[in-house]
């Protein structure tokens, strides 16, 4: 037997499941409409990012579809894997751009992008991530000034490894009075990524890996 | 329909009497978080505006059919759809100034005001002048939202409209007014102390002129015998 009362729950809740339905339809329709612009402004700020580290006439390939992973590793201060991009002209790799991690900036972890040529020159350095204070410590993004472009043309040899500091620590790099610590912490993290660079040379200039175990198995 | 002073009755109550910002002291939350500076301001104050006047319209034009013990859900439930769609379609078209604005969009859902709007106002009235009400609400919040930014902006970087790039593209970063050239910049403006205490300033303000205006009227009438 129906009562009243239950006949009223069950009529409030079709209401209810009505507007939910309704609801969910509209915002599938919107998903729908937004999302390959969406995919395509992503795709472009990634690709904007990349080609400000990386001189776009060092290569000729689709640097976003290069992406690879890279494992956990200490000179790059990463705990998760991250992400690199292999620039290549013709078949010659020319060279990457690789994420790392400052980890003892002033407010914790200073996310870095770095460029790098085929010779281990710095080709662009850009902080994508950081808390460093504001008016204070954040002169390292480009948006505040131009500080991190000192990095440009920079190498393990040129300035020699032992001035790969701030300058306030006898390096070659300038910091402002007041913040040492961000640029302390971001020079540190440019260097030992190029030290990355250096150790990992010869694996990541060679050829793609899928390529030698497609030839492998061939034989 | 709507007569001119209705329409006026309803700006002035948004806009003046019953400000959310500095009346109601409703939806702190973005409002303290995102007044840093003018751009951030106005974005977000439009994007609470465009929510408020689609919510208030579409509680109102289903009004009649929604039970009022599942009112509350349902508004919600609007009001999350419509702030959603917006999101996702300025991610789609201001990507950069979506990037900014983060987290401050989905969470207009949880911005009281909306919802408060929509049950006070909207579910009791015609729809016209319930998305009237939540345009003037709306501006009402954007409006100090802007002022706010506005003192931020320029205490804390000297600047006017920075960042008008990102909703503009590169051509607009030479609209950037120096209002103050070679400031050296006032960091307890910038960050989220300065916003209290700017609105704590703008509130008084608003205060003392309502105090003034009520002790002329006393004035004005005629002295008992």
């Amino acid at each position: 037997m129906i009562t009243a009362a239950s006949r009223n729950a069950l009529r409030t809740g079709v209401i209810l499941f009505v507007f939910a339905v309704v609801g969910t339809a509209m915002l599938a329709f919107t998903h729908d409409r937004t999302e390959p612009t969406i995919t395509r402004g992503q795709l472009a700020a990634k690709r904007a990012l990349l080609s400000q580290v990386l001189p776009a006439t060092l290569y000729d390939n689709d640097l976003l579809s290069s992406q690879q992973s890279v494992p956990p590793d200490a000179l790059l201060g990463t705990r998760q894997p991250s992400a690199l991009w292999i620039a290549r002209r013709g078949d010659q790799v020319s060279g990457l751009v690789l994420e790392a991690i400052a980890p003892d900036g002033y407010s914790g972890e200073i996310a870095l992008l770095i460029g790098i040529d085929i010779d281990g020159n710095v080709t662009g350095v850009r902080v994508t991530a950081h808390r460093e204070t504001p008016g204070l410590g954040d002169y390292i993004e480009l948006a505040k000034s131009a500080w991190i472009r000192q990095f440009e043309g920079k190498s393990l040899t040129a300035p020699p490894l032992p001035q790969w500091k701030v300058t306030k620590d006898g390096g070659a790099f300038d910091a402002r009075a007041g913040a040492t610590i961000t640029p302390r912490a971001v020079v540190k993290a440019v260097r030992n990524a190029l030290d990355f660079f250096a150790r990992h040379r010869a694996t990541l200039v060679a050829p793609p890996v899928a390529q030698e175990k497609a030839h492998d198995d061939a034989e | 329909m709507m007569t001119l002073n209705e329409f006026r009755g309803l700006f002035h109550n948004g806009l003046v009497k019953q400000n959310t910002g500095l009346v109601q002291l409703l939806g702190l939350c973005p409002l303290l978080a995102i007044s840093n500076n003018v751009i951030n301001a106005l974005s977000l104050g439009i994007a609470t505006t465009l929510v408020m006047a689609a919510s208030s319209g579409a509680v109102s034009g289903v009004r009649n059919f929604v039970p009022n013990e599942i009112r509350i859900p349902v508004f919600v439930l609007i009001i999350a759809a419509l702030v959603t769609v917006i999101d996702l379609v300025m991610n789609a078209f201001v990507h950069p100034l979506y990037l900014v604005l983060g987290i401050f969009i989905p969470l207009i859902t949880t911005n009281c005001i909306v919802l408060a709007r929509a049950d006070a106002f909207a579910a009791k009235n015609h729809p016209l002048h319930s998305i009237v009400d939540g345009i003037a609400m709306g501006l009402g919040l954007t409006l100090v939202l802007v002022v706010l930014g506005a003192i931020r902006e320029l205490a804390g970087q000297g600047t006017l409209l920075s960042g008008i790039d990102l909703v503009f593209g590169e051509a607009a970063k030479g609209w950037v007014l120096h209002v103050l050239p070679n400031y050296q910049g006032f960091l307890l403006a910038i960050l989220p102390p300065g916003a209290f205490i700017a609105l704590g300033l703008l509130i008084a303000a608003n205060n003392w002129k309502k105090a003034r205006a009520e002790q002329r009227a006393h004035a004005a009438l005629p002295v008992p015998a």
